[in-house]
């Protein structure tokens, strides 16, 4: 079974992001750059999949500007097979975003899409849930837990107050969860043999996808700050001050 | 213009977070239709019915939609979008299931996690973990939105709304398994009043349970648990507030042994009254507290709960 893992290039989780002063955006000039944490732990679960003869191939796609390359050979090193370098210059909506993984997926035709369950840049949460409906395909989001048994999938996810494990048909689209696995730091022989490794470049042009924006952005602020407040010399000078303030 | 609110329920219970989105709803229109998905929630849809403000409500069932799965709930209000200009959904883990499948479906582009209606057609959403606001204006004919119910008042009782049952809908591939929901005495963690947190300083799961959990039972608070404390084991995933957990705002939010890393801040910085108990007085967590203890928080905690006591608490 071939295993297709969408991935993106965002801001280092460690950097706060910084609005722009005139408020077009966030600054991103001169800012460390990484993959999202959660395609990160989509790739790690891939690769275990291949390693338990699972999954034959793993093939890596990321849409983004010309540098989302290294973000590929990241995973590469982790253990994908082949990736495939979508260029584009426009930040792209999650609709967008799944009509061309599906089209990758039309080419590619894989039996599982493994990808983070959101990017950390724009907290959308949505193109895995839209991807699959795109393809008339089952959905398991934020997975803690990934068995494949055959022609379906034994997912279990994280609900609200609990977990709730549901078994789907392959193909299906699988979204990773920060609980499904711990990702692994390629090796330094990995990483030399990850350059080797072939990735397809295309553009979003090859696709022939509507790509236009629906949504336009109109500004982009900081959220209100919360100043320090005082500091009580005792827990007994806490329990009066928040007496005091009526929230106990 | 119509709306129509997804409930969010468990099949008995309608959960606080419709009435938040319901509010959200009466900015856009007057016209506010609840449906509520699930299997035997009859008491979900009359509850729903007394939420003032409510036109409608519609009750659609199947033992897929009673197991909240996503195709089935997307096909549920599928068959119902013709009728409404927008769709909004509670942000929950299981709304964001759901509603991105509903805007594929429907060719528009899904407006994440909403924190403010702007105007009919303009909304502010948090991105970059809260450290950004954007404000969007769709272009889309039919909105489909979610709602953080956070950051929304509950739209109170007094309505009266008639229920009218639909049709429900099923899921070909995907089959329910099982189930493993946390039990608790607690109140919820997302519509807590008091929320008291524990971060990575308690060093083990059993002096989470022996520090945080005494302490929340006597403040009748929630437990709630910082990224770190999650990810090493000391508690369950559902107590993680944080930007890729749950995001909270109760009156009072008690954090101890927290250091406060951004992604944690994100999910509790709208607090009305935030606490922080740390030994480290340069930890970043005292910089959006009201009320600050620098102590560890192995004697500060007892301390705390002796001063509770002698406050007759």
């Amino acid at each position: 079974m071939k295993v297709l893992v969408p991935v993106k290039r965002v801001i280092d989780y460690n950097v706060k992001a910084r609005v722009k002063a005139d408020q077009t955006g966030v600054d991103l000039a001169n800012v460390k750059m990484s993959m999202n944490p959660f395609c990160e732990i989509a790739v790690e679960e891939a690769v275990r999949l291949k390693e338990k003869g699972v999954a034959t191939e793993v093939v890596i796609v990321s849409i983004g500007p010309a540098q989302a390359q290294e973000t590929i050979r990241t995973a590469l090193a982790m253990g994908g097979d082949r990736g495939i370098l979508i260029t584009s210059d426009a930040d792209l909506e999650p609709l967008a975003v799944a009509k061309l993984l599906k089209a990758v997926v039309a080419e590619e035709q894989p039996g599982l899409v493994l990808m983070g369950k959101q990017a950390i840049d724009g907290d959308n949460n949505a193109v895995g849930q839209m991807l699959s409906a795109l393809l008339d395909w089952p959905q398991a989001t934020f997975a803690s837990a990934v068995e494949i048994a055959g022609s379906t999938a034994k997912v279990t996810r994280e609900v609200d107050g609990g977990l709730q494990t549901l078994d789907v048909d392959l193909p299906a689209v699988i979204t990773a969860d920060l609980r499904l696995n711990e990702p692994r730091y390629a090796s330094l022989p990995n990483i030399m043999k990850a350059k080797k490794k072939e990735i397809a470049q295309k553009t979003v042009a090859d696709y022939g996808v509507d790509v236009a924006p629906r949504l336009t952005v109109v500004k982009v602020t900081e959220p209100a700050k919360r100043s320090a407040g005082i500091k009580v010399e005792s827990a007994a000078d806490l329990v009066s001050k928040l007496t005091t303030a009526g929230v106990l | 213009m119509a709306v129509l609110v997804i409930a969010d329920n468990d099949n008995a219970h309608l959960r606080d977070g419709t009435n938040k989105t319901v509010t959200a709803a009466l900015k856009l229109s007057g016209d506010v239709d609840v449906l509520v998905l699930g299997k035997g929630a009859q008491a979900v849809a009359d509850a729903a019915a007394k939420i003032a403000g409510v036109r409608k409500v519609l009750l659609a069932e199947s033992d897929a939609l009673g197991h909240g799965i996503a195709e089935a709930q997307a096909d549920a209000v599928l068959a119902l979008a013709g009728g409404y200009d927008a769709i909004l959904v509670p942000a929950t883990a299981g709304g964001k299931n759901f509603a991105p499948r509903i805007a594929a479906k429907l060719d528009v582009a899904p407006i994440s996690d909403i924190v403010e209606v702007v105007s009919a057609d303009t909304f502010v959403r948090p991105i970059y973990a809260g450290n950004a606001l954007e404000t969007v204006q769709s272009s889309d004919a039919k909105k489909v939105i979610t709602v953080r119910p956070t950051a929304f008042a509950a739209a109170g009782e007094g309505g009266s709304a008639a229920v009218e049952s639909v049709s429900g809908a099923d899921a070909a591939k995907t089959r329910f398994v099982s189930e493993e929901m946390v039990k608790s005495d607690r109140p919820e963690l997302a519509a807590a009043k008091i929320v008291v947190s524990g971060g990575r300083a308690m060093g083990s799961a059993e002096e989470f349970q022996a520090v945080i959990e005494p302490l929340a039972d006597k403040l009748g608070a929630a437990v709630g648990a910082s990224r770190a404390a999650v990810d090493a084991g000391y508690a369950p995933n559902d107590y993680q507030v944080g930007q890729t957990g749950k995001v909270v705002a109760p009156a009072l939010y008690i954090a101890v042994g927290i250091s406060g890393a951004i992604q944690h801040l994100a999910g509790m910085k709208d607090s009305k009254v935030i606490v922080a108990i740390n030994k480290d007085a340069d930890a970043p967590i005292f910089q959006v507290a009201d009320y600050g203890l620098v102590a560890d928080y192995k004697s500060a905690v007892p301390d705390l709960m002796s001063a509770l006591t002698a406050a007759g608490k």
